[in-house]
């Protein structure tokens, strides 16, 4: 066994679990900012129910998220040091940042709303939740930048002397087109994520709740809100997804042409929905159904007159400049993993347009199919965002960094270049332990979401407590949430 | 001072934010169970007032860590890349007992059963001793020197890690975290628990003082200079202070500021020692990873000195604040009834 599959692997199952719960933070963070808005200029107690009732399902993810995320941090240094010797000068600023700039002020104010119901005043409370919110996109904002540099390097030059990698303009790395485009989709992602969270959780309530009154002054308010926020993401991914893939079509040609399984080079290729093949690589595939033009206009945004390199050739091209090695990622992966990402994508779309349909005009739905299509819609979303994070990190393969075609072209570092040198059991003994301590959690993780949002908003969740800043000599009720 | 000297000791800031904050978080953690076992009276409440202490600013504490993980990576990423890397094994067991811990505290509350919060105790238990013994282990396996080679690679041998200077190391931080969370639950809380807590720091005192002035006076002789006999003398002092104040059930506020104290100069004891290496090599002096040899370039630490310049000030404020707002004591007996669901729906 290799080593590197062996980091590879690690790393590619914790950072996707992680990923599952962090675009549900980043998204759900501002709806329970929003709800909790609408509660405060209102005084509307649905407004106030829907804020708890989401914000215990928000702790219960949140957990999670954070609790993976230090792993994410540590295991740069411990699984790929030479990679963090190589890119630290470049790739530590922003991962120190998004600890000094976000992270300390998304921990350190949830615990200020987690228990600050009665302590503090109504609005500061209600500013708290906001800075959460912004913070959780800040950090996405500097995670990504930094993982935009590892696809499309700037603002850095290669040292000779040290033999790594240097920053030259942070400027230049904040505002990379690469890290601007994969922000904007990730972050609208995340509210595709939250937009269906809210929408599947309250539509399958509004139709068991179809008599009650609450279903009438919560959860029917709550399923629009949750569809018009998907719907507006829905629409936003195709966009931001159209510009980073035109990106992508320049930066990295490679990662789309494995991504259209395009073996050579061709001017104007048809767009492949079905395609299959026998030993994973382009000379075996067979592309069963197509359609012209797509890919022009994904590519260049015109439906004609435009060349596309194919695997083959980018393969001769980079060993020549490169030396020998093979510089084609996995080729079935990138090619469901996209589409798998954009497939999933029209699952939410759909059921928001019908939920909106449904209770249009004040309607209470009744239907059983469309609770069952209310929780089933659930996980695409989640399906969606690992899909297109497996797409894009397999796509960059073999690289870690890849050389950036107007760059410095010595900014360069393949996956093996890039991992510590461990035995390949010292190793397995951490993606072991990794993988069984987090499918553990995932399952109580999953099993107390579920608990939760079958039961309901909760009865002593009905009122707001006054808020009352206690004197100095009097021992106060905190709001306990332990 | 040149930048890289200035980031040796912004790294050291923020260790120690990290071990003064999170080290009464892992001392609550560690005597929670004692809380329910001596309580009179209804053990859980007990155990939940001890949780409670810590519950809105726990998670805060623990981005100190995150930020001086990532600003390590940033300032001496040659430093970053060699430590973690090589101390593979010590680092897993750290990180698989935090995530146990984060999600031990943060879903306890959530069901309300028996057998539910007997898991969550575990996890909080395992995820605050482990990491309190293993942090000091690493950090004097760090002060003692690890076996850095020529290629700035670390192959570790079990005596590395584990030697009687950093078994002592372990109990040193182990005790002291236990004793600076038994002093700030005496802090935070009223009644019944505060007493427990001041007995247990009581208990802890003279024991603890012991290990970690053993564990001080070792690495003084063996590591030390001239200067750092001040540092190690700050931290004697503020322990045998902060103790004189338990044993005459003193001031509350003082004795954690003492504790408090004893533990940042620990921190900075382990980190002036090893100045201006940042992991001296056992192999070879020459092979050190210095502040000089293994920092990023003057344009990156200008960088990361801006940012630290603007938001330290405002973590510093806000975390503060945090504090003051929930500045109130806890007492068990005024704690509301749990508010989890109970396993099944009812």
């Amino acid at each position: 066994m290799d080593p590197l599959d062996v980091s590879r692997w690690q790393f590619g199952i914790t950072t996707v679990y992680h990923f599952i719960f962090v675009p549900l933070t980043i998204g759900l963070a501002p709806l329970i900012a929003v709800m909790q808005t609408v509660w405060v200029i209102t005084d509307n107690p649905a407004w106030y129910r829907l804020t708890r009732f989401f914000g215990k399902l928000f702790l219960i993810n949140f957990a999670l998220g954070v609790a993976t995320g230090i792993v994410q941090e540590f295991q740069f240094g411990m699984n790929w040091s030479e990679y963090s010797r190589f890119v630290g000068d470049v790739f530590g600023a922003p991962l120190a940042m998004e600890g000094l700039a976000a992270f300390f002020f998304e921990s350190t104010f949830l615990g200020l709303w987690i228990f600050g119901w009665t302590r503090l005043p109504r609005l500061v409370h209600l500013a708290c939740i906001w800075v959460v919110a912004i913070a959780v996109n800040m950090s996405a904002f500097f995670i990504i930048a930094a993982n935009s540099w590892m696809q499309h390097p700037v603002g850095a030059r290669f040292n000779p002397e040290t033999g790594r990698a240097e920053l030259t303009s942070i400027v230049a790395l904040f505002t990379n087109n690469t890290a601007t485009a994969a922000f904007s989709h990730a972050v609208t992602g995340a509210f595709l994520t939250a937009g269906t969270f809210v929408a599947g959780v309250c539509a399958w309530w509004l139709v068991r709740a179809r008599d009650s009154e609450e279903a009438r002054t919560m959860y029917q308010p709550a399923t629009i809100l949750g569809c018009l926020v998907a719907l507006a993401a829905a629409a936003g991914l195709g966009l931001t997804g159209d510009a980073q893939g035109k990106l992508m079509f320049q930066q990295q040609p490679m990662k789309m042409a494995s991504a259209e399984s395009l073996c050579h080079t061709e001017t104007d290729p048809d767009f492949s929905v079905l395609t299959i093949g026998t030993h994973n690589n382009c000379d075996s595939v067979t592309h069963l159904i197509q359609v012209p033009y797509v890919l022009p206009f994904l590519a260049e945004g015109k439906f004609d007159g435009v060349t596309l390199q194919g695997v083959k050739d980018l393969q001769e091209q980079y060993q020549t400049k490169f030396g020998p090695g093979d510089y084609r990622p996995n080729l079935f992966v990138t090619y469901w993993a996209f589409r798998a990402m954009i497939g999933l994508l029209a699952i939410p779309g759909l059921f928001a347009v019908v939920a909106l349909w449904l209770t249009r005009r004040g309607r209470i739905p009744d239907q059983r199919w469309f609770a069952w299509f209310a929780l089933l819609v659930l996980p695409t979303p989640f399906l969606a965002n690992s899909a297109g994070w497996v797409f894009t990190e397999m796509g960059r393969q073999p690289w870690v960094v890849v050389p950036n075609p107007t760059g410095d072209q010595m900014i360069r570092l393949t996956v093996d270049h890039g991992v510590s040198g461990h035995s390949a059991g010292l190793v397995l003994t951490s993606l072991i332990t990794f993988t069984a301590l987090y499918a553990g959690l995932a399952v109580i993780w999953f099993w107390l979401l579920r608990r939760y949002v079958v039961e309901g908003p909760l009865e002593h969740d009905s009122e707001p407590a006054p808020p009352k800043p206690p004197g100095d000599d009097e021992i106060a009720p905190l709001s306990f949430a332990y | 001072m040149a930048l890289h000297d200035f980031w040796f000791i912004a790294l050291a800031a923020l260790f120690v934010g990290f071990f003064v904050l999170e080290g009464f978080d892992f001392g609550i953690g560690m005597l929670m169970k004692t809380f329910g076992r001596v309580a009179k009276g209804d053990r859980e409440q007990h155990q939940r007032a001890a949780l409670n202490t810590i519950g809105p600013v726990w998670d805060g504490n623990e981005v100190w860590l995150i930020t001086a993980g990532g600003a390590m990576f940033a300032a001496f990423p040659g430093m970053y890349a060699t430590l973690f890397s090589g101390l593979y094994l010590p680092l897993l067991l750290i990180l698989v007992s935090m995530i146990l811990r984060i999600c031990a505290i943060e879903w306890r509350g959530k069901i309300d059963d028996p057998r539910w919060r007997g898991w969550a105790d575990l996890g909080i238990s395992i995820g605050s001793w482990v990491p309190a013994v293993l942090w000091g282990v690493v950090f004097a396996a760090l002060v003692r020197g690890l076996p850095v080679n020529a290629d700035k690679q670390i192959h570790l041998s079990v005596t590395d890690v584990f030697n009687p200077y950093t078994l002592l190391g372990g109990l040193a931080t182990a005790g002291l975290f236990a004793f600076h969370g038994a002093v700030f639950a005496r802090l935070k809380t009223e009644g019944a628990v505060r007493d427990d807590a001041t007995r247990f720091a009581a208990r802890l005192a003279v024991p603890v003082t012991a290990a970690v002035a053993a564990f001080g006076v070792w690495t003084q002789l063996a590591h030390g200079n001239d200067w750092t006999w001040l540092i190690l003398g700050i931290a004697v002092v503020s322990q045998l202070s902060a103790v004189m104040l338990v044993l005459s059930k003193g001031g509350d506020g003082w004795a954690f500021a003492c504790t408090a104290w004893t533990v940042a100069a620990v921190v900075i004891l382990l980190f002036a020692v090893v100045y201006p290496n940042l992991v001296p090599s056992t192999l070879n002096p020459d092979w050190s990873l210095t502040v000089q040899n293994a920092s990023s370039t003057p344009y990156t630490l200008k960088i990361m000195s801006w940012a630290a310049l603007i938001f330290a000030p405002l973590v510093i404020a806000y975390q503060a604040w945090t504090y003051w707002v929930f500045r109130q004591r806890i007492s068990a007996d005024r704690i509301p009834a749990p508010i989890g669901l109970s396993r099944r729906p009812t």
